[in-house]
């Protein structure tokens, strides 16, 4: 960006300027800290000036938004033409209520849905399992069958709404309720607007809603993606997600390392069954977290951003543009929200919104303030969403493209947190690929160490946390939680059986029997499993039938 | 004569999958000269009883973050209860509303730690309580 006598020019001032102004005041007035740190822990200078980019080529690193290599974002114009869409994990207890909570957010002005699943679902349990006991509908919606799926979506036209389901484990089979609701309601799979999560590895490393081994699993992943080209070319097939990677502790070249390794290990997976690199890649999404390191944040999205470009069109030789372009969408960290005093994590939560936005995310979910207390009220909700709405109405920085480029430090960061992230990849590929590095428990170590390590920190007080290790206050607790009606597994467990006694229970086994023989082939399952869902097969049922073809993970735990 | 170090399972029951808090806490603990065992997750309380009897340890750490506290630690006290385990530390962790701790102690754990307490505290509760 500078030419050599400039850059020259630069470091002599600065040189100077260190050894007579800056060296005075040091003298007199030492600096808080001896060293300062991102929230990452990674080492920040104290001034960050042209000849820390001394190498730096404009059109090679940046370019323009819509150019390789997208480090100023995907789109032409960005948030000039459409805001990023605003879209509230939300979903508790029962399809009906969660269905209540969706069109108060619509009419709230929310842009799209996004489903939170019980774990009993996540992990392909009915209601009524043993496992399920005390789990039902309170982290998200019960799904039993495609009955509960019909009620959640009850007068929400899927046409005209994008929704995202938080489902892994068993996407395929969520994603086939979705499509035979929307055939009820007359609308072709191919003008369905969506994502699905479909991401297991993140799954084995930090979140835990694993049900098969990684074998089994990446093949029903790229099941999806083949299914997906050919019915469903608006659908994001996959949110490769380093969010749960980053709220287990990662730092923020972990999260982009690790969340890319996994994404190469399922590019890699579909183009070993025969997919071209070309046809899947550009229904492929990420997912990652924004913490509170307001520039590290930003500088992370963009490094991803130009990292992944750069993998998918040098290690994968993929063409077409949108291959090429990493899309995300973004949710703030869960895991700095405080207990104590909530109200301090609307701050939190705005200035991570805020990073999300100066990097250039495609859609947003803003935590709410109650969120380290409960499932977040509904007035907790709407203060959540007004965050997104005054920072993409009133801030401004939604009137230009990447506002931060050009800055010094955060171009230095963004080099340096793709470098490393880089770097991390290579000694990935060393181990065989993320599901080996998985298997042998070396993601997940390296993890848990810098977990450890910021507690200890916030312990020794080298990290300060508002409201926790300092300033506190006396506190009472606070009033107006959530709480999950007990009625809700209750009420699961009656619809269940009533479901069993009016299905026709011939075709439902017949369904489950062809999909029990076609998974011991290589068959595509997902129309075993659309056969299935239609006919009133349970989640359940449909895993069951999974987990005795495929067998079931065992997580193997180091400390 | 040495003293006998504490011995602590540290247990994730039912389906939840935040592990960050349970495994920051068993290493603290073990840092802190504790024999510390970690079930991994989806733990029944049939699972996590059966281990902490076979394991002779001194302290369960239960934690959960999914909101199904109320139905795990009161099953988890339960079967202690009828395996006749009285001298067992019971303590819990996770995303647990104020509003619920009366009643899990009520039940018997012995204290309830929530998002924020300092390794320390949990540490200093333990070797007070067991000696």
């Amino acid at each position: 960006m500078f030419n050599k006598d400039e850059i020259k020019k630069i470091k002599q001032s600065k040189e100077e300027w260190e050894n007579n102004a800056l060296k005075k005041t040091l003298e007199r007035f030492p600096e808080r800290k001896e060293k300062f740190v991102t929230g990452s822990g990674k080492e920040v200078a104290r001034l960050y000036t042209p000849d820390n980019l001394e190498e730096f080529d404009y059109n090679k690193e940046l370019n323009f938004p819509g150019e390789f290599p997208y480090t100023r974002g995907v789109q032409p114009t960005m948030y000039r033409g459409r805001l990023w869409t605003m879209r509230q994990y939300a979903g508790f207890g029962t399809a009906e209520e969660s269905n209540k909570r969706y069109k108060y957010l619509l009419k709230q002005g929310q842009t799209g849905l996004s489903v939170a699943f019980d774990l009993p679902t996540q992990i392909g349990y009915d209601s009524d399992h043993p496992m399920s006991l005390g789990e039902v509908g309170k982290v998200g919606v019960a799904i039993d069958s495609l009955k509960d799926m019909e009620t959640l979506f009850d007068g929400i036209p899927l046409d005209k709404v994008s929704t995202s389901m938080t489902i892994n484990a068993p996407a395929t089979i969520l994603l086939a309720m979705y499509i035979a609701v929307a055939e009820k309601q007359g609308v072709s799979p191919d003008r369905l607007k969506g994502t699905i999560q479909n991401d297991v590895l993140k799954e084995y490393i930090a979140r835990g809603t694993y049900i098969f081994p990684p074998t089994p699993s990446m093949r029903l992943i790229t099941n999806i993606f083949e299914f997906c080209f050919k019915e469903m070319p608006q659908w994001n097939t996959i949110s490769i997600s380093g969010y749960h990677i980053r709220e287990a502790g990662a730092t923020a070249v972990q999260e982009a390392a690790f969340t890319l390794a996994d994404g190469i290990a399922y590019v890699e997976a579909a183009i070993k069954i025969g997919l071209n690199v070309d046809d899947f890649s550009p229904r492929l999404s990420f997912f990652f977290n924004a913490y509170n390191d307001l520039l590290e944040e930003v500088a992370k999205f963009r490094a991803v951003r130009r990292l992944w470009a750069r993998i998918m069109k040098e290690r994968f030789g993929a063409k077409n543009k949108k291959s090429l372009m990493l899309r995300f969408h973004t949710q703030t960290a869960g895991c700095t929200l405080t207990a104590q005093q909530p109200d301090n994590n609307i701050v939190r939560v705005t200035i991570q919104a805020l990073a999300a936005a100066l990097g250039g995310t495609q859609s947003l979910h803003t935590n709410s303030r109650d969120e380290a207390l409960a499932l977040p009220a509904e007035d907790s909700v709407r203060i959540a969403l007004r965050t997104q709405q005054v920072i993409a109405y009133e801030s401004g920085v939604t009137e230009t493209i990447d506002p931060l480029a050009g800055s010094y430090y955060v171009e230095t960061l963004t080099n340096e947190i793709e470098k490393q992230a880089l770097e991390y990849i290579e000694k990935i590929d060393k181990l065989g690929g993320a599901p080996r590095a998985i298997e042998k428990g070396f993601i997940q170590q390296e993890i848990q160490n810098s977990a450890y390590k910021y507690q200890k920190e916030i312990e020794e007080g080298k990290r300060i946390v508002v409201g926790v290790n300092e300033f506190q206050i006396k506190e009472e607790p606070p009033k107006g939680l959530l709480k999950v009606d007990p009625e809700v597994e209750r009420c699961q467990l009656e619809k269940l059986r009533e479901l069993k006694k009016t299905r026709d229970n011939q075709k439902a086994k017949a369904n489950l029997d062809a999909l029990e023989r076609t998974a011991q082939t290589e068959t595509n399952l997902m129309p075993y499993i659309l056969d299935c869902v239609k006919s009133y097969v349970t989640l359940g049922e449909i895993c069951n039938v999974l987990r005795s073809v495929f067998g079931e993970y065992k997580e193997s735990v180091k400390l | 004569m040495r003293e006998k170090k504490i011995r602590v399972l540290i247990a994730k029951p039912g389906l939840d999958g935040h592990d960050r808090g349970a495994k920051v806490i068993a290493r603290a603990l073990r840092d802190a000269g504790m024999e510390v065992i970690y079930t991994g997750l989806r733990q029944t309380p049939e699972q996590i009883v059966e281990t902490a009897i076979q394991e002779d340890v001194n302290v369960i750490g239960l934690s959960i973050l999914s909101g199904a506290h109320t139905y795990l630690f009161p099953k988890v006290m339960e079967l202690l209860k009828e395996n006749n385990v009285e001298d067992m530390i019971v303590i819990g962790g996770g995303v647990i509303p104020e509003e619920d701790i009366p009643e899990l102690k009520k039940v018997g754990i012995d204290e309830i730690f929530t998002p924020g307490t300092d390794t320390r505290d949990i540490i200093k509760f333990i070797k007070e309580k067991v000696k």
